[in-house]
């Protein structure tokens, strides 16, 4: 059963992809209503991604901070695999809308990297959901591995607010629209294509989190079954 | 009361060990004064630009240093099993946690204060001019290194490669306290109040040292007893 529903997201989401890759391919580049004075370069269809891979990545920030605090309420290993799964789908998709969204500003702008607040809280995340595989790849023994980490993942996600603030002080004058300086104009007209990709990328992101959590799963079964053999 | 009492006994513990063997202090003292000149061989010493910097050149001194310092804190006590003592001991977790944090937050300070002196004369500038000030923004931004260090000291006590793990872990969680530390230390540093635009920076770094210190007191347990 479980595999089916896998299978189903799995094609549901390719064909999602599949039709917003065309839809955004056949967008016209030159403002939808009337002239304006600026016509947006090709990369500026990456906006698509940026926005997609920066709502998964939050999302599963949040999902692995729940996992973590539901572990140290129940102990519950599932969990801990949730956590770990989603962790590593967020680290992901963080990539996937910094690079974007570097893109983005390097095109517009000019500079390779423009220190833009959101982007740079956003490599800030980055680095402390990696925090977070590197002591869970330290820590040898499964149930204090699984503890640590929950503990771990809750300071992690106090500390994203904080750091949004924090970046946003620093560089108060640096906020730049990304993407967007031919104006507001284009958002009515593709705001479609961001939410199908955001749909698309949503599936995408359920789907490997789903297989990640099985691979824990099995590999905690593993680890159980050379325990006994030990024993024996 | 009790619980503040069986703080004070774990606090006086650590540093008496400490001050005992001067292993911790003596090596992250040594290594604060190699990381200030080597910082005078990248930038001009004397220049401007440098000035301007130098909240950012003295946070980073004293976050390399004070790894040193937290490092030593729970590892001090694997040989003879000292630490399964502790954790037997008649006191809770959180009495345990803070003592050693308030240890280390006094020997972490302790550091600061002589290489501030010394990043006085090297890069001549008017410390002393906003000294309370700075005395101010020096405890909460060490208050919120020592305890993340303290936590993430007792996460890696039992696993490989301690000692590399521990900066990885502090550092990306005080980013938001390192980074207001460092521009409100770059103002008083060269003698200049904390602007009006800069308060936000004082508040986010007393929210960031509550936070975390109320949320390790919570967690704490879970991490000493297995």
């Amino acid at each position: 059963m479980r595999e089916k529903v896998l299978y189903a997201l799995g094609i549901a989401a390719i064909l999602l992809m599949a039709y917003n890759l065309r839809a955004i391919a056949a967008l016209p580049l030159d403002p939808p209503l009337g002239p304006a004075a600026i016509i947006m370069p090709p990369v500026a269809k990456l906006v698509f991604f940026y926005y997609a891979a920066g709502g998964v990545a939050i999302a599963a920030g949040i999902a692995s901070a729940i996992a973590g605090l539901r572990f140290l309420r129940t102990r519950d290993f599932r969990y801990d695999a949730l956590a770990v799964a989603s962790t590593e789908v967020g680290l992901v998709f963080l990539a996937i809308h910094i690079v974007t969204g570097c893109l983005g500003t390097r095109t517009v702008y000019g500079p390779s990297w423009a220190w833009e607040p959101r982007l740079t809280t956003a490599l800030a995340c980055g680095l402390l959901y990696a925090t977070y595989l590197m002591l869970r790849s330290a820590v040898e023994e499964p149930a204090q591995r699984a503890r640590f980490a929950a503990v771990w993942s809750v300071f992690i996600f106090l500390n994203l607010p904080m750091l949004a603030v924090a970046i946003n002080w620093w560089r108060a004058n640096n906020r730049r629209t990304l993407f967007w300086r031919g104006g507001s104009d284009y958002i009515a007209a593709w705001l479609p294509s961001i939410l199908g990709t955001m749909l698309a990328m949503i599936l995408l992101g359920v789907l490997l989190t789903a297989v990640r959590m099985r691979q824990e799963e099995t590999r905690r079964e593993l680890d159980t079954l050379r325990r006994m053999t030990h024993a024996l | 009361m009790r619980f503040f009492h069986q703080v004070w006994v774990v606090a006086a513990k650590d540093l008496r060990a400490e001050l005992r063997t001067k292993e911790a202090i003596n090596s992250s003292l040594a290594f604060a004064l190699v990381i200030l000149l080597m910082f005078s061989f990248a930038f001009d010493p004397l220049a401007d630009t440098t000035r301007e910097m130098s909240g950012g050149l003295l946070w980073i001194v004293f976050a390399f240093a004070g790894t040193l310092v937290l490092n030593r804190s729970f590892a001090r006590e694997l040989p003879n099993d000292c630490l399964d003592g502790l954790i037997a001991a008649p006191i809770s977790g959180a009495a345990l946690f803070l003592g050693k944090a308030c240890a280390n937050f006094l020997l972490v300070l302790g550091v600061q204060l002589v290489s501030l002196p010394v990043f006085g004369v090297f890069y001549s500038v008017p410390w002393t001019r906003q000294f309370p000030e700075l005395l101010v923004v020096l405890g909460l931004g060490t208050w919120g290194m020592t305890v993340v260090g303290t936590v993430s000291s007792a996460l890696t006590v039992n696993i490989r490669l301690r000692e590399l793990m521990l900066p990885m872990l502090t550092y990306p969680i005080l980013f938001p306290a390192l980074l207001g530390a460092m521009e409100l230390t770059a103002e008083l540093v060269n003698g200049n109040p904390i602007a009006p635009d800069k308060l936000g920076f004082l508040k986010l770094m007393i929210g960031f040292d509550v936070i975390y210190t109320a949320v390790s007191l919570a967690l704490v347990e879970t991490i000493l007893v297995s």
